[in-house]
């Protein structure tokens, strides 16, 4: 017994040793891995824009006024809107819609600047091409920004006071409310997985691949040697990869990092293991690097959807948030998010950090059960 | 428990100074039978070649050997232990060399032999010594920095059986070592294979050369999985009445082909 675990634990060094010196020969893999993040982090930062601006707006301004200028002016300078010419009747402003030259249109009426002055409520029409709902949300938002700065100033003008209620808006921790402050932080989180799942799936199928399993395993080497050798030089890989992300994240979108660092490396830990544990499994159920591949794309597709990487889970239906609540990371994200934009710390974030550590020792666990030292 | 078990076995194994033994070795896969009920005893120092058609079970019977598969019943004693009771003891007594190229690639000559010799623990100041001697001994000290990956065949053959010896096993497995070698490869290969056995090493090995067999002590026949001959290569030759190992050989083959048709 003490000789069989001495074996095994000293099988480690050649095993790691031995994974470092095929890392150091795959330059490909290594610029992979920093590559890959780097790339994907300009890609996501720069295009996934969930406020969507500079949409075509398009006016129909039957009233002709100073007032009805000013309300088209005011659409404009919210941001959302890049004006995109004046249309002469409904049926052109339809037509500009649907063949795609414009997004939005206003219709200000003939009566607007009248009921305005007769102090009645003046109504303009805003028609919105609602096939994309995020286009169409923002715009919607947008036109009643423009419609509510319009009304102030109107009654400041007409010296009967302030609005009588008025709520001032306090963004929290994205004051300016940019998409890649959001987006960055669970990019780390995204891409981290998709590496070290791919990567683990097919570090021993591609031993198996090659037929340098078999020679493995019939060596007196422990079955938790192979699977520790092959996934501690990519833990190392993760980490990395976390700092090429932050780096880049902070020098190109500026995401702030208000909480602790050394936290923020040490919940990474699990959720780094888990996800090789993850790709471990994997590896036991397939034959073929292709497989694992297919597979691992298999896993990531709900973690990219359901996580909260881009949408909120509260807002999913109840099944999307159980399969949320089975994945890492989901967990990981309110970590990513809660330490960078939040700066809090393990008295806010202790419960996803044992869930991490519940899954690391699950995976892993598993991971070591399944992998058999044998041909069958 | 198993650990005393196998101690107890070892000695006797010791004792009747026999490498390998089985009884009624057997190997199903589904409704084949891949190896039917074989009984070996390989004594020590022996160089045992394991000769048949393909498909006629060798390599299952070297897989289970080495416990890389487990025999669906019977039991096979290596080294003096149980292989289906305690395979990793086994391992740590025996040298392997599959059929396909098994080593790194992408690891130099020496770094292969570091890392097979260090899982056997041949480590440190020892480790580093017998290793100069083997790649001395083998002639591969001028291509020790090369990578695995760019040898031909009859060097990767010669860095596999290195790698699969340093430790000092009590028996190697040789599965098809030298096939697609050149024949000065195979020659050197095989003085090599003469000179471990005469110093006490056991060889099991399969082969497809008759001029391979004829080199071996004793030669198992095997045909669809069951033992056909066994003894000398002069008394098979007897036994089927034929002048060479390669006639009994084609025979076989050719009754194999018979049946299947």
């Amino acid at each position: 017994m003490s000789v069989r675990t001495r074996l095994q634990r000293w099988t480690l060094w050649p095993m790691l040793w031995k994974e470092v010196a095929q890392l150091r020969r795959d330059r490909f893999t290594v610029a992979m891995m920093v590559g890959i993040p780097a790339l994907q982090l300009v890609l996501f930062g720069y295009a996934i824009q969930m406020e969507v601006r500079h949409q075509k707006l398009v006016v129909l301004d039957q009233a002709q006024t100073q007032e009805s200028r000013l309300l088209a002016q005011a659409l404009v300078n919210t941001g959302t809107f890049d004006f995109a010419g004046v249309v002469h009747s409904r049926a052109a402003l339809e037509q500009e819609l649907a063949a795609g030259r414009a997004r939005a249109g206003i219709v200000i009426p003939h009566r607007f600047t009248r009921d305005l002055v007769r102090g009645r409520g003046a109504e303009a029409q805003f028609v919105v091409d609602a096939s994309d709902p995020l286009a169409a949300n923002g715009a919607i938002a947008a036109a009643g920004q423009a419609a509510l700065v319009r009304s102030q100033k109107i009654v400041e003008a007409s010296r009967r006071g302030a609005a009588p209620v008025s709520v001032v808006i306090q963004p929290l921790y994205n004051p300016a409310v940019r998409t890649a402050v959001f987006i960055v932080p669970g990019i780390i989180g995204v891409l981290l997985s998709l590496t070290m799942v791919l990567i683990a799936s097919m570090a021993v199928v591609r031993e198996r691949e090659r037929g340098t399993l078999e020679q493995l395993v019939v060596t007196p080497i422990g079955k938790s040697s192979i699977m520790l050798g092959k996934m501690l030089p990519y833990l190392l890989m993760g980490y990395v990869q976390i700092f090429v992300i932050l780096g880049l994240g902070s020098l190109l979108f500026h995401v702030p990092f208000r909480g602790s660092l050394l936290l923020l490396l040490l919940l990474s830990f699990p959720f780094i293991l888990a996800s090789l544990g993850v790709g471990m499994l994997m590896s036991t159920m397939v034959r073929t690097q292709a497989q694992a591949i297919q597979l691992g794309f298999f896993y990531m597709l709900p973690n990219i959807l359901m996580s909260g990487f881009m949408f909120p889970i509260d807002a999913m239906p109840k099944v999307a948030q159980w399969i949320a609540a089975l994945m890492p990371l989901t967990y990981f994200l309110e970590v990513l998010r809660g330490i960078l934009l939040k700066g809090v710390g393990l008295t806010a974030l202790w419960p996803q950090a044992l869930i991490l550590l519940g899954f690391t020792v699950l995976l892993v666990l598993a991971a070591t059960v399944r992998f058999r030292k044998g041909l069958e | 428990m198993s650990n005393d078990q196998s101690v107890k076995s070892a000695k006797s194994a010791d004792q009747s100074g026999d490498a390998v033994i089985t009884e009624r070795l057997r190997k199903e896969y589904g409704s084949l039978v891949a190896v039917a009920g074989l009984d070996l005893t390989i004594p020590r120092g022996e160089v045992f070649g394991l000769l048949g058609p393909n498909g006629s079970g060798k390599t299952t019977t070297i897989r289970m050997l080495t416990g890389l598969i487990a025999p669906t019943s019977g039991s096979a004693v290596v080294a003096g232990i149980d292989v289906v009771a305690n395979p990793e003891a086994v391992r740590r007594r025996i040298g392997y060399m599959s059929q396909r190229f098994g080593l790194y690639e992408d690891l130099t000559v020496e770094e292969n032999l570091q890392f097979y010799s260090e899982l056997y623990g041949v480590i440190g100041e020892q480790g580093r010594k017998r290793r100069k001697d083997i790649l001395e001994e083998f002639g591969l000290a001028p291509r020790k920095d090369q990578l695995a990956g760019a040898l031909s065949g009859g060097w990767k053959q010669r860095l596999a059986l290195a790698c699969a010896t340093t430790h000092r096993p009590d028996l190697v497995f040789l599965d098809e070592p030298t096939a697609g070698v050149d024949p000065a490869a195979r020659r050197h290969f095989w003085r090599i294979i003469s000179e471990r056995a005469h110093a006490g090493l056991t060889v099991l090995v399969t082969t497809h050369y008759m001029d391979e067999a004829e080199r071996c002590d004793r030669l198992a026949l095997l045909s669809r999985g069951e033992l056909i001959a066994i003894g000398t290569p002069s008394e098979i030759k007897r036994q089927f009445g034929m002048d060479s190992i390669e006639d009994v050989f084609i025979s076989l083959q050719e009754k194999d082909e018979g049946a299947l048709t």
